[in-house]
This record gives C-alpha cells, structure tokens and sequence, in this order.
C-alpha cells in the first residue's frame, strides 16, 4: 500500500507492507532512529511520537494509519536550528539519564504543553504516566517540564488584559 | 599587581560541580546509537525460537516449512552448534549453559532454534513455521522441593550432578554464632522471601554480528556492560583469535545489571554472520527480555539475630535457598557463589555472625544478576534491616534508637566485620540524625499515635543500609578468573584538550561528564575539553566494565591516577620552560606556577604544546599515559532512608505520603548527576518492594512475561523524594569518592517493607512479602481482622 505522511514538516511517499508499524516506518524506511522501542505492548512510551499533535505510540499504530497525518518525531524537536525549551529544559535539569525513553518523554511533555501551558506537578505526572522512564525516578522529568513550561512563557508576549 | 588586566581565567569545573552532561546533547536530539540503530549493508535479522514448556524433551525439529519461507536464509539448531562445538556456552559462574537446546528445554522461554532472514518481520514470521514436538516432563518450580531426593534431576547433561543442588557456602564464624545465640536473652526471627525480579532497561538485549569473511574480524555491537570481558569470553567460547575480535557497546538504553551475562543471542547472531557470510542484527522483544534473560534476587531467606537484656545485637546468622533457575548463570566474583551476601551484618557492631547459603536448580531462566546491586547486596541489606525493625518491635524500643545502640561507631573505622570485611569510612548516626531531623520524626511519631487511637493506619519506616561496593581488589575478586581492576588511558593533545578511555561503561550514569571532571579536578582542562570514550575493546584500555557501583571507585580511581601521571611529567616540563627546578614548580587549577612568584606560571595548555614542541634535553615526547587501577579495599557508601506510608484498611492500598534519603557516598564528583542516581534507585526500589514480580505456575509458566504482568513504576505511583547528603570521604580512594550507583535500590526496599509493616503492626502483623500490592496488604489485613474477631 502506498502511504503519504508529513514527518517533521517533509513530506515521504513510501509503499509499505499493510501490516508495518509506524515505529518500522519511521525507523527503517525513513532512517528517523530518535524513535525507540522498549516493549512492543504500548506501555513504556519510548516509541512516542506526536500524530496531528497527539502523542501516539508508534509500535502499535500502522504506518497505513498514519496515511495524510502530519507526525512529529524527536528529530523535529529542534526549533530554527535551536534546542527547543522542552529539549533545553530535559538537560538542564538532568531529566534524562540513558535517553532512551526521552524522545517519547518530550514528545509527550510537548503534547502537555499544547494544551496546558502552566501544569502542576500533579498534570505533569498524570500526562506522562504511558512514558516509562528506568533511570530518573522521574523528580527531574517534572522539573523540566515545569522549567519548559516556565520558559516558554516568558518568552512569549504577555496578554495584557483589557 | 600586574599593570596589564589578564582576563581572570574560568574556574575550572571539577569536582563538587555540577556539570551539565556532554552526552545529553545527542540524546535529546534523538541522535544517540542504541544497538538497534546500527544498521549495515546486506544485514540480516534473526529471530529466536523459545520453548513454551518449562521442561520437556524435544523429540523432533523440522525446520523444513521455516526454510521454505521466502526471504528465510537460514534456521540455526542446537545441532548445528554441535557439530561446531558451540551448542553449550560457559556461564559467569563456571556452569555450562545450552546456546540452542538440544535434548531438552529447562525453563519455559529456552532459546530452540533461530531463523535468520532478510527481513524482521519474514523472521518473525517463520519462527511459526519450525515443527517442534516437544514430550513434556514435570516441572520443578519450588526449590524447595527441587532439594527432595526425589525430584526430579534437572541437569541430566553434567555427570557429575546428582541433585539439583549446585553450591553449599558459607562464612562467618558458626561456634562463635551458636554460643552467642546460647547466651541470648532474646532471639528474633524473620522469614522473608526477596521475590525474582527482573532489572528491565528500558533498550532490551541485542546485537549486529558483522564477522568480515575475508579477514576474520569480528566486529559485534552489543549491549555490554563489560565489553572487554565479553571479548575474552567470545575468545575462549568460540575459539576466535582474541585480536580478530572487537566489541562496540554503543550507547546503552539502561542496563541495571541485565547486560553484564552473555546470552545465547549474542552468540547465535555471531555464529550465524560466521557462517553466512553477512552482519547479523538480533534485538530481543520484551517478552524475550523478561523471561529469558538476567533475573534478579529469588532468595528464600531466614534472619536470626540473638540479643542481650540491654536490646544488643550479640550475633546474626542466616539461612537462605538461592533459586538459581535451570542454569547457574548468576554474574558473581568465582569466589563468591552468594555475592557479597555475607555483608549482612549491615551497619552494626555484631560481635559474631555466621550465614550459609545453598543455591539450587529450578525449571526458572537463569541467573542471577545484581539488579542494581552489588552482588547480593540487596538481599542483605533487606535481611538486616527487616530484622532491626522487628527487633525493635519485639523490644518496644523506638526503631531509631535500636539502630543508634547497635550501630558501628565512628571512631571503629577501619572496622573488622565478624565476616572478614574491612568497612572503610562511616559515620551512620550523623546520617541517621539527619534524616529523622529532616523527616520531622518525633512529630510523626506523635501524630501516628493519635491515629492508631482512632484505629487509622499509618507507618513510619527506616532502613540504615551499608553497602560494599567497587570491586576488587583483583587478588579477591574477578568475574570469570579476570581480575576486577579497572583502567584509564588519557592523551593530553597538543592544544591542551585530551582524550580518556576507559574500560567501564555507562549505561546513563554520565561517564562522559564525571570522569572529564576527575581529570579537570587534577590537571585543569575543563570538562568540555575531554573526549571520553568507553566500550570499544579495539579503542580503549582493558577493564572488567560498569556493574556492582565500581565505575567511580575503580575506574575514577584510574582516571585520577593516570592525571597525576601526567602532571607530574608535566610539572618537569613546566620547570623547563620556567627554568627553574622542578621541586621549585607548584600546581593549581591548571597553573604551573614558581614557588614564592605566582605570576611566573604556565597553564597546562603551555605545557601540552611544549609536549610536543619544546621538550627537556633526553625527554619522551608526548603527555599521555596509562593506568590500572587495583583498588586495596572496597568502599562502603551507606545511609538512612525514611518512608512515611498511610494504608487504606479497606483496600490495603498504601501511599508514600513523604520519602526523605541521606546519602553518603563520600566525595561527590557531580552532584546532580549523584542525586539523578539515587533517584532513579529510590524509584527501582519502590518498584520491587510495590509491584515489580517475576513468579510462575505450577507449570513453570513465567507470569510476567510483559509489562502487563510485569508492572514498572510510571511517574503517576512513584513518591517525591527528598534527598539530603552526609560525607565521609573514602580514605583509599584517590579522589574520597565511594559508589553511589546502587545504593538506594539496595537501601529502599527495606525502608518501604518497614513502613507498611509498622502502619499495619497494632493489628499484629509481622510480615508480607515483596511485593506489597495491595491485594496482599488486604488479605493480611482480612485474616488478622478475622482472627481478632474469632
């Protein structure tokens, strides 16, 4: 079958078995290995990716499924050329530790913040709890998405009320 | 003063900073290399085979309707190792372990056969299509009855095995403990059993085999944790010239202990690109991970601790079963089939214990490895301090108090365990205090009273855990007969910046970012300045790898030691280019300087160039070096953890209303990067004492086979974690510092086991298990509630 998606803003054609995961699809034919997988059944999130800006986990979705959506993946996080404040965040609070699971962690934080610009630290915990992470017990997690939250409101131009 | 304004030089980040990491950079790109990533012309994918039945004969394979499957290269059998000698592998603990099964399946999840192909999903496909007929036998899942003399025998392939017991230990001093139980005033009992439980990095297990058919190289990326012993191991298994051999352990997505084993996989993929021709990729699913590789813990443990009228301890001893599974794969020192178990006296002034420990065969995966642990730590740690909580309990003494009395004294340091240890450095009430000041104990306390009068369950729980950590000395210590050293090579450039290359391995734990900062703190090249390299055996000096915490105590040793190496050529070059003599040269943060006239100084930068370029009459060019490192003693990092915990009597749910760790790990290198790892412990801790479990049927079937059964702490059940710290430098270690990577995996169980228990004590409850789900609280709860009312 043939599949057209928008990923991180390029448009890819590709014939694809039925049966590929949008995990495969991302990660062999279009070479995007940012994506991880870490156990084929949904739960750990490290596949994560962002389809029409809801976070998606990719080893369970079809590449078929994904046929005119727009996806954002880990390599699409860079803003102009820059880290984004969610990637600038996860490093500068020490929010990741093998990174494994933070492409999926930032994704999903980004999908937060979409929606929530200012989550407390129990929304934060609630909206990433499909994301496993091993290694951090997940303090610094939160407190990167806070300090991407906190950043991003800074820099954007304050509603002055009327 | 000088007349001329200099630019007041950066300080240099070395230790006690906490540096942002390097590695960071390319992980939140999503451009790290994960074994998965790598991919290389004309590879092929395997996909293995694993038996369904915990054991059972195999009495015929027909791989025919695999092998016509197109795009299907080749299936790989037990026989056709055979015939090359490599249907049995040895494990880390000297027993043979089957690659492919030929005869017979011992744990349900046995590797049987594998298919290599061009494609993962042909692969997976034709796993389907290999005809195995299988005649079961009866399954041995309690090792307890695995010990009757007539269960039966497991290991029908050793000759020499007519049981399924495989190693009597013991240590300690058995008269002196049997006299100290005789004079007791008191003796408490626990029975406890640590549950198997498995580390689960989050990047399961894998490789690309790339064996070159016209050199003979063998180039395999794998998750390795010990990429150097591996390669010796592949050496001595598969009969390749060690030189033709070069292991790559990229990035790794987490290890915990489960990649320190060599798998079948490994060596099947190896085996398959030998005889193809072609890379091999094989990448275990989850499912494989969990039921096939490194499980953790599986004790079965008895605590006995003998007390005098004045509630001290006067001796412990310990009885435990150690479930080994089908193979004795446990990754141990040879010397120590139980680990590091007979650390059990923990934090305490113990004038005489005695532990013994038998491990036995089960139809259960092999292993085991050290969850973040070093070598049976854990199951130690747990031990004693479930025993100090229900000494106090049995006293009616306050828990803290108890630990107060009985502990090691500062002033005992270097203190000689009954057991032969030699406790470096501690002071384990400062710790104490501190954590119960910043709990706000007595205050607990006095509300948990007011709540048990009106029958609410509440609990306060501590665990003061010492650990024994970075192995060796190598004289003791060795994995496989490798003595447990570790190594560092630093190459200092001509520009000033440098190269270290290690022989440990970070799984995550921030290698590039903490040893750059050693070699800042000794030679004043900032951090960002050093490349730090790990885990390619052509590339980097020999070492036994990063496991049981020994990175900072071995490896940070090395890296301090090969820096003072250098300086100390580089303080002769100084002279020189100072013209002065070299006792006359004094160094600080990266200044060579004369003494009594700071201003007349080079920076290590001078220095490097001249390495190169204008070098003392009769000197070796260059500014580089090697070190091994043999450390003279372990390093005992230790603490108090305090867990406060409200259980729902309706539910038996418990919650962690408040977690406050001390940790002292002696010298900090990176401070955020210390509190990141007892972060992640604490988390790992909470997880095995909550709901982490590996457990089977009567069948031997594996429950937990997916992160459905196998359930892992999300962000949503982990507690908020306060983190405090104490330090007590390591006097042997270059650098002061101890390990820290495990210590609150080690630490933690304990202290969640001990709060739930003491919230449910006024009913009477003295034990549950690990994990502590609720279903298991509730029903503790129902049959005591029902008890009461009967």
């Amino acid at each position: 079958m043939k599949v057209t998606v928008t990923v991180n803003d390029s448009e890819h054609s590709a014939e694809v078995e039925p049966r590929l995961l949008l995990v495969h699809f991302l990660r062999e034919t279009l070479s995007l290995t940012g994506t991880h997988i870490g156990c084929d059944t949904s739960h750990c999130g490290a596949c994560t990716v962002l389809v029409d800006g809801v976070p998606v986990k990719s080893c369970t979705y079809l590449a078929v499924q994904a046929d005119g959506r727009s996806i954002e993946t880990v390599e699409g996080l860079l803003d102009g050329g820059q880290l984004s404040p969610i990637q600038a965040a996860f490093k500068q609070e020490h929010g990741l530790q093998c990174g494994f699971c933070t492409p999926g962690m930032m994704l999903a934080a980004k999908a937060l913040l979409a929606t929530n610009p200012d989550p407390s630290d129990e929304e934060i915990r609630w909206a990433l709890s499909g994301n496993i992470c091993r290694c951090t017990g997940y303090m610094n997690i939160v407190r990167a998405v806070q300090a991407a939250a906190k950043a991003a409101a800074e820099s954007q131009p304050q509603e002055v009320p009327a | 003063m000088s007349e001329t304004e200099t630019p007041t030089p950066a300080p240099i980040r070395g230790l006690g900073h906490s540096v942002r990491r390097k590695e960071d950079d390319r992980f939140i790109r999503g451009k790290g290399t994960y074994v998965d990533d790598v991919k290389l012309p004309g590879m092929l994918h395997m996909a293995l085979l694993r038996s369904p039945l915990a054991h059972a004969r195999i009495t015929n394979l027909d791989p025919s309707g695999a092998l016509a499957t197109p795009g299907v290269v080749a299936v790989i059998t037990g026989r056709d190792l055979d015939a090359h000698g490599l249907a049995w592998m040895p494990t880390l603990s000297a027993d043979t372990q089957a690659v492919l099964a030929l005869d017979k399946v011992l744990f349900q999840g046995q590797e049987v056969a594998a298919v290599v192909a061009e494609d993962p999903y042909v692969a997976a496909d034709a796993l389907e299509l290999i005809d195995v007929d299988y005649d079961p036998l009866p399954p041995v899942v309690d090792p307890q009855r695995a010990l009757d003399p007539d269960a039966p025998l497991l290991r029908e392939d050793k000759p020499e095995q007519t049981s399924n017991h495989i190693f009597h230990w013991e240590r300690g001093d058995k008269q002196a403990t049997d006299r100290a139980f005789a004079q007791a005033d008191r003796v408490v009992s626990v029975d406890t059993f640590y549950p198997r439980c498995h580390p689960s990095p989050l990047e399961t297990c894998g490789c690309v085999a790339d064996v070159n058919p016209a050199t003979g190289k063998a180039t395999i990326w794998m998750t390795s944790q010990a990429p150097h012993a591996h390669r010796t191991l592949f050496a001595l298994v598969a009969g390749l010239p060690e030189q033709n051999i070069r292991i790559i352990s990229p990035d790794l997505g987490g290890g915990f202990g489960n990649k320190v084993p060599i798998y079948p996989g490994y060596v099947v993929a190896t085996v398959a690109s030998l005889l193809l021709g072609r890379p091999v990729k094989w990448v275990e699913d989850r499912t494989g991970n969990l039921i096939s590789t490194g499980f953790a813990r599986d004790y079965h443990m008895n605590g006995e601790m003998a007390l005098d009228a004045d509630g001290r301890i006067l001796g412990l001893r310990s009885r435990v079963i150690a479930d080994h599974g089908a193979f004795n794969a446990a990754a141990q020192p040879s010397k120590f089939p139980a680990g590091l178990f007979h650390i059990f006296t923990g934090s305490y002034d113990v004038p005489a214990a005695w532990c013994e420990v038998d491990g036995v065969y089960t139809n259960k995966a092999p292993g085991g490895i050290a969850y973040r642990c070093s070598f049976r730590v854990t199951e130690a740690s747990f031990l004693i301090e479930r025993l100090v909580q229900k000494a106090a309990t049995e006293l009616g003494v306050d828990p803290a108090d108890f630990r107060r009395n009985n502990f090691i004294k500062p002033e005992q340091f270097p203190y000689h365990s009954p057991v032969g240890w030699v406790y470096d450095s501690g002071d384990y009430g400062r710790a104490l205090d501190l954590a119960l000041e910043k709990l706000g104990y007595q205050e607990l306390r006095r509300e948990q009273a007011e709540r048990r009068a009106r029958g609410e369950l509440m609990g306060i729980g501590i665990a003061s855990f010492t650990e024994v950590v970075g192995a060796g000395h190598g004289a003791e210590y060795d994995i496989a007969g490798l003595r447990m050293f570790d190594s560092a090579e630093l190459r200092v450039h001509p520009t000033g910046k440098a190269i270290l290359k290690l022989g440990v391995k970070s799984q995550g734990q921030g290698h590039e970012t903490t040893f750059a900062q050693i070699v800042a703190g000794e030679l004043g090249i900032q951090p960002e300045d050093i490349a730090v390299v790990e885990g390619d055996t052509d590339n980097t000096p020999y070492g036994l790898g990063t496991y049981a915490s020994r990175s900072t105590p071995v490896g940070g040793a090395a890296t301090a030691m090969v820096a003072r190496k250098l300086r100390d050529k580089a303080t002769k070059i100084a002279a020189h280019l100072l013209e002065v003599a070299e006792e006359d040269v004094e160094y600080a943060e990266g200044r060579f300087s004369v003494r009594g006239a700071p201003d007349r100084a080079k920076t290590i930068q001078d220095v490097a160039f001249a390495a190169y370029t204008n070098l003392p009459e009769g000197m070796e060019a260059g500014l580089e070096g090697v070190t091994y490192y043999d450390p003279p003693n372990m390093t005992y990092p230790f603490g108090t953890y305090c867990v406060v915990v409200d259980v729902d009597r309706g539910t038996g749910q418990w919650k962690v209303r408040k977690m406050v760790a001390v940790d002292d790990c002696g010298v900090r290198i990176n401070p955020m990067i210390v509190e990141g790892q007892i972060h992640g412990g604490l988390t790992e801790g909470y997880g095995i004492a909550a709901m982490e479990l590996i457990t089977f049927d009567e069948q031997g079937n594996c429950i937990g086979q997916n992160f459905t059964d196998y359930l892992l702490p999300t962000s949503w059940e982990t507690p908020r974690f306060e983190t405090y710290e104490t330090v007590t430098p390591s006097p042997h270690h270059p650098i002061g510092a101890k390990g820290v990577g495990e210590s609150a995996t080690v630490g933690s169980p304990a202290a969640y086991v001990n709060a739930v228990l003491d919230a449910l004590e006024p009913l009477g409850i003295t034990n549950i298990d690990m994990p502590l789900t609720s279903d298991k609280v509730w029903a503790a709860i129902q049959d005591q509630e029902r008890e009461a009312a009967s």
